[in-house]
């Protein structure tokens, strides 16, 4: 048992170092380094040597990978390379407000999804499951700029209800991005609601026609029972590793509803430090981003086994 | 044993044409792939009916609203919307409509290839398949393309590469459900060779899995590549494209809506167009789309 | 005479087709079981038996419905009523015990929640007292270690250990009628055995009312009183057990039993020819007309009604009187015994197999040791154009010694020599061209041994165009040539797997090794997974082709009746090891390795006058002892501490025929026969 989850750790921690791997030799193959990017190319001689010696740019790339790594390890990832400012107070300030963003996406959209899906299940193919499932194709595939633009068009320019950008500071506390953040999360939660919803109808579905529903039902267990107590624990396992993808995708592939709302989350820094060739933030964030997408989906695994008895078994035989 | 050359013919699309005709018996199958064909062929044709031109401007004609002559109005450049609309598809459709195949290929290729290699090899390529699924995707293909440029030549292989990567993991899982079963075994105690298994027994199964794939990965590119042109590293002014479209009329959309509507509707309309398709197609063929989630 | 209990008049289920037409699954179905009675319904797949078993529970699946008639339990209409009075009397008064238990208990419910669901819902028990009495239920199905059972899931038990939680569970509601729907199918021999005894002894003591729904002759024999036979979705005949076992009136009841394989006799069965109509295909005449030996043009025409004949049995045949005309013993083909002494076409030489793979760390310490072979020490010849039979329970290591020979698992010691005497390569892509075409296998099951994307053409081109290079014309010609000996039409040809019935396919799959031209042919569970009527027309087919082509057989099957029907020698197997071989009339009688008595003790015959003998517990073994017999923590003749500790010797009787047992031969046969007389 104990032997499994530490293989399972082990082997998330390699993934971990392969992605700095890439992203350091990604970064390296790109024409320039951090400081041709920020002196604007045509830097040359005394300064852009001045720059180099700074930043430790003169040394060998397995050098510089080890010493960038096991910073990176420790939590820091040096200074950005235009502002001299600590990447990891400035990661820091945006990583707490995607978490922000997140965490209120799920808070909402999880159950909401789960909610909707097993409706739809239980309701196949009736008025309600045909216009839930309609709708949910809709908000998945229709682009998040267009429904975020919809939105706005809607809630802020023609109602005035709601604010439809986000004007409050990157470092300023999380209360303080209320009511901005409403429309945001909305459009975050419409789209992840689809996503779950459809997987959760599905595997709703395929439960509820399954031998055990049928031995349930004709061992006299009322309906609302086989829902709760035989259907459900069973039909919502797979839902762990969906939302487990979607916590990963809120923190760091949300960039385009950051850029519509002007909302200072991660997503956003990508744009701009790619945008100002500001190298060593792109690699900070690429390293913790893929950190935290690991680490969701190595929780995601190991809650899933614990909460299917047989996966649990068999793991627990592998040792 | 009177066979003609026509029956056997016959029989070897009529897998093709079942799956296309139970495709069409589903009204999402229907809807998508009339939008879908729809869309192809106004890509096709667009440049000989459009009624302006799409780069001409017009000082006089700013921001005016539909009428008989501009039926979706003009821009803020006074170009004509309609035009714009119709041709604003043809850039995406061409770069992913060329990415996908090759996505779909090397991707579905890696993953039978190490779906059947197996041990150590397999296990070091899922961790390296992990690592870039791990890394958000503006991330990967915004470092690209800010340093090789917004050309066509760099977001075909741009995206082929990036999107083919999550293919590897599924046509891997596919591969491994079809190498499990018995008629597999039983060619390879026939003793076929090992690429004479892979190309008979393991790719007309494999193929299914792969087909859906393909159409799922041809939508989150288009999504892909307009979010690119929306956030304005993709296609370049004064180019039509929706994506770009919608950026710049976003401006305006307070008195200016149609400028919005235009693009919104045929972007939306293509991409539900393909996932209705997909949903049938992977209904056709016995596959449960809805039980994947989008990598 | 008292009101029946499950009372089903004229019901007719049906779904709707593809173009909205109603296909019926079943048409005008009458049933009543009376108190204490236990009704057997038997037909083969499709013929809508578990439909009806779970129409009498007022369920119908998704997509059917009820076109026609009543069905009450107790005087009651089951459905017309509410939801809340079927949830009292399901699982109470009237209760389920499902086919396959495995996949009918909640995976996520550990086993001691779902009986105490069952009952909380349906029993008078206290709920201080809810523990006490599952775990007396549990004894009562006679559970080893119920208290440790309770907190243990559905899938950390055995099949049979399963079947009977489902059995307990059933019990907990304290019915007065109990349905069973194929209860056994699946589980091993001994298994299965032990179960039915076990539902007979319940019903008697309670006495219980029950229907029992299966595909198995010989299970239905053992618990039912009276037995209705049913065909494509009609009853074709309805009568006491020993009436329709013993002299059935109905042509195809007839039929089905002179297609099942008997232990008492080495002949093989009949088979009905033809298929059974799939729903809405039966015409206005009688469903069985198209495939009866009597039918006549009356019989196309209009349909039979169930008549009552004056010895109380009920018939849907015009000519019943003319039914007993028709054998009901096996074709009288004895298939030809071939005697092993001619040259060998295939020798394993002290073979042994491994499933476990030495881990890494293993290696590294140098572990190996620990593994126990999943087969070991294998000795077996077999002549040329002989056929041996492989026998043993699931885990025998049957099927893995198939493979072993097929090049597709390599042996980790031993030898495995072809005629000619030059050892077969381990693995497959070793072995020379030769050598290949000469050893072809064929699988259980066609559904996952043809390749459901190629036509019938692509599938037997491929043998074809590997061995022998054909192509065009004569690979056409040749194909069909096959085709035809499996008798399959040239038409075939062009069909996908999925377009062909399980038979075709089998014959597909059978056409498709023979089309290497043979010299050995492996088949592994061929027949398990078709109807009886089929599996006597498969058996038939491979008996032909071995007597045209003289080819070499192995012959593995669960079934001892199909081995005895086909097999000069017979193997059984025990954990992977051999514990009995030889001629089979001597295998098949005494004196027989302990082992080999359990099995042919637990065999059960469609005849109402044959009891199996328990000889041993039904214990699932997951792995082979270390040392010693393998029989030893089951032998119901074991000895004592030799068997634990010594492997046995191989005892010769004569002819080839040998029992590994630290029993002498006469001590055995001294011992069964005493048993026999008793």
């Amino acid at each position: 048992m104990l032997r499994m989850l530490l293989r399972r750790m082990a082997l998330g921690a390699i993934t971990v170092a392969i992605v700095s791997i890439i992203i350091f030799s990604g970064v390296e193959l790109l024409p320039g380094d951090a400081c041709t990017a920020f002196l604007e190319r045509e830097a040359k001689g005394k300064l852009l040597e001045n720059c180099r010696e700074a930043q430790g740019l003169n040394r060998g790339p397995f050098e510089r990978y080890f010493d960038w790594a096991a910073s990176a390890i420790r939590g820091d990832f040096g200074v950005s390379a235009n502002g001299q400012k600590s990447i990891a107070e400035l990661v820091g300030n945006r990583l707490k407000n995607s978490l922000l963003l997140a965490s209120s996406s799920l808070a909402l959209g999880v159950p909401l999804a789960i909610l909707l899906g097993v409706i739809t299940g239980l309701w196949r193919d009736r008025p309600i499951d045909l216009t839930l499932s309609t709708i949910a194709i809709f908000a998945m595939t229709i682009p998040e700029f267009v429904s975020a633009t919809v939105l706005i068009l809607l809630f802020s320019v023609w109602l005035g209800w709601l604010p439809g950008i986000v004007l409050t500071p990157a470092h300023a506390p999380a209360v303080e991005f209320f009511p901005e953040i409403i429309l945001p999360v909305i459009v975050l939660t419409m789209v992840m609601t689809a996503h779950i919803l459809r997987m959760v109808r599905s595997s709703v579905i395929e439960v509820m026609a399954g031998d055990y529903v049928q031995m349930a039902t004709l061992k006299g267990v009322p309906y609302w029972r086989i829902v709760f107590r035989h259907a459900l624990p069973n039909a919502l396992l797979p839902a762990i590793n969906v939302v487990a993808l979607t916590v990963a995708w809120l923190l760091g592939g949300v960039v385009v509803i950051e850029v519509v709302f002007n909302y200072p989350g991660l997503g956003r820094m990508i744009i701009d430090s790619i945008s100002d060739r500001d190298l060593p933030v792109v690699q900070a964030i690429a390293l913790i981003v893929a950190t935290v997408y690991v680490g969701v989906n190595l929780s995601a695994d190991l809650l899933t086994m614990f909460a299917n008895p047989r996966l649990r078994t068999l793991y627990m035989r592998q040792k | 044993m009177t066979l003609t050359t026509a029956d056997r013919k016959y029989t070897m699309f009529s897998p093709v044409l079942t799956v296309l005709r139970d495709v069409l018996a589903r009204p999402s199958g229907a809807i998508g792939l009339t939008l879908v064909t729809a869309h192809l062929v106004l890509a096709l044709i667009s440049p000989l009916i459009v009624p302006y031109d799409f780069k001409a401007t017009n000082s006089s004609m700013m921001l005016t609203g539909p009428d008989m002559a501009h039926w979706l109005g003009t821009d803020h450049m006074g170009r004509d919307v309609f035009t714009r609309v119709l041709l604003g598809g043809r850039e995406a459709l061409l770069v992913t409509g060329i990415a996908t195949p090759i996505a779909v290929t090397w991707g579905g290729f890696m993953g039978i290839f190490f779906g059947l290699a197996g041990g150590r090899i397999d296990e070091v390529m899922m961790r390296i398949v992990d690592a870039f699924l791990s890394l958000p995707w503006i991330l990967k293909m915004l470092v690209l393309i800010v340093t090789f440029g917004t050309g066509v030549e760099v977001l075909i292989p741009t995206l082929a590469f990036f999107y083919g990567i999550p293919v590897i993991r599924i046509a891997r899982a596919a591969t491994h459900d079809v190498i499990a079963r018995d008629f597999v075994s039983a060619a390879r105690a026939r003793g076929h060779g090992r690429m004479t298994i892979i190309w008979r027994e393991l790719l007309p199964n494999v193929l299914d899995t792969l087909m859906v794939e393909g159409a799922m990965r041809w939508s989150w590119m288009l999504l892909a590549f307009s979010s690119l042109s929306f956030l304005g590293f993709g296609v370049s002014p004064p180019t039509p494209d929706w994506g770009l479209m919608i950026a710049d009329a976003r401006g305006f959309m307070s008195f200016a809506p149609w400028g919005v509507l235009g693009p919104v509707v045929a972007l939306s309309s293509l991409i539900i167009g393909i996932n209705l398709t997909a949903d049938a197609l992977a209904k056709a063929l016995g596959i449960d789309r809805a039980q994947k989630a989008p990598v | 005479m008292t009101q029946p209990v499950i009372d089903i008049k004229d019901v007719s289920i049906g779904f709707d087709g593809k173009s909205g037409e109603t296909l019926h699954v079943l048409r005008n179905v009458d049933m009543s079981v009376s108190e204490g009675e236990s009704l057997g319904i038997v037909g083969e797949s499709g013929s809508g038996k578990s439909t009806l078993a779970l129409a009498a529970m007022g369920y119908l699946k998704r997509g059917l419905r009820l076109l026609d008639g009543s069905v009450s339990f107790r005087g009651e209409d089951m459905f017309s009523r509410s939801g809340p009075e079927l949830e009292k009397i399901r699982g109470g008064e009237l209760a389920l015990i499902p086919q396959n238990s495995g996949q009918s208990l909640t995976p996520t419910l550990r086993i001691g929640a779902q009986i105490i669901e069952a009952l909380r819902l349906h029993s008078s028990v206290p709920p201080a007292e809810y523990s006490t009495k599952a775990i007396e239920l549990l004894s009562q199905v006679r559970l080893p270690e119920p208290e440790a059972i309770l907190s243990r899931f559905p899938h950390e038990l055995s099949g049979g250990q399963q079947q009977r939680v489902a059995i307990a569970m059933a019990l907990a509601g304290e019915p007065h009628t109990l349905l069973l729907d194929e209860p056994t199918t699946g589980l091993d021999v001994t298994t299965q055995a032990h179960i039915l005894e076990l539902l007979r002894d319940i019903a008697r003591e309670r006495s219980m009312a029950m229907v029992y729904v299966s595909h198995d002759l010989g299970a239905i024999a053992r618990v039912c009183d009276r037995v209705m036979v049913m065909y494509a979705g009609e009853v074709v005949l309805d009568g006491t057990t020993r009436q329709v076992l013993k002299a059935p009136v109905h042509p195809y009841a007839r039929g089905l039993l002179a297609s099942i394989p008997r232990l008492a006799d080495r002949q093989l069965p009949v088979a009905l020819d033809g298929r059974p109509p799939a729903p809405g295909g039966v015409g206005v005449g009688c469903s069985f007309a198209d495939r009866c030996a009597l039918s006549e043009d009356r019989c196309r025409a209009e349909r039979p009604e169930l008549t009552t004949l004056p010895t109380g049995e009920q018939v849907r045949c015009y000519f019943a009187d003319r039914a007993l005309e028709l054998s009901l013993r096996g074709s009288g083909v004895e298939p030809a015994v071939v005697r092993a002494d001619g040259e060998a076409a295939l020798s394993l030489n002290t073979l042994s197999i491994s499933y476990q793979q030495p881990g890494l760390l293993d290696r590294v310490f140098g572990r190996d040791a620990a593994i126990v072979a999943t087969v070991d020490d294998i000795q077996i010849s077999v002549a040329r154009g002989e056929t041996l039979g492989l026998v043993g329970e699931s885990g025998s290591g049957k099927s893995t010694i198939l493979k072993s020979v097929a090049g597709l698992l390599p042996p980790v010691g031993g030898t495995i020599t072809v005629a000619g005497g030059t050892p077969l390569a381990p693995m497959v892509e070793r072995r020379s061209a030769d050598h290949l075409r000469r050893v072809q296998l064929i699988f259980q099951n066609p559904d996952d041994s043809l390749n459901p994307r190629h036509t019938v053409a692509e599938i037997l081109s491929q043998p074809l165009k590997l061995y022998f290079g054909l192509s065009g014309e004569a690979l056409e010609r040749r194909s069909a040539e096959i085709l035809d000996r499996v008798r399959l039409g040239a038409h075939y040809l062009d069909r996908l797997p999925s377009q062909l019935s399980g038979g075709e396919k089998q014959r597909v799959a059978i056409a498709r090794a023979f089309a290497a031209d043979p010299d050995l042919v492996l088949c592994d569970e061929v027949t398990s997974a078709l109807d009886v009527s089929v599996q006597a027309a498969v058996l038939d087919l491979l008996n032909e082709l071995k007597e045209t082509q003289g080819t070499t057989y192995v012959f593995v099957s669960h079934d001892l009746a199909v081995v005895k029907a086909l097999s000069d020698r017979v193997a059984v197997l025990y954990q992977g090891r051999l514990c009995e071989i030889g001629p089979s009339e001597q295998v098949y009688s005494a004196p027989s390795h302990p082992y080999s008595e359990v099995l042919l003790g637990a065999v059960l015959e469609p005849d109402p006058d044959v009891a199996p003998v328990l000889a041993a517990d039904d214990v699932v073994e997951s792995s082979p002892p270390a040392a010693g017999c393998p029989f030893q923590r089951r032998c119901p003749r074991k000895i004592g501490a030799i068997c634990d500790t010594d492997m046995p010797p191989w005892q010769e009787t004569n002819n080839g025929h040998a029992i590994r047992c630290h029993h002498t031969i006469a001590t055995l046969t001294q011992l069964q026969e005493e048993d026999a007389r008793a």
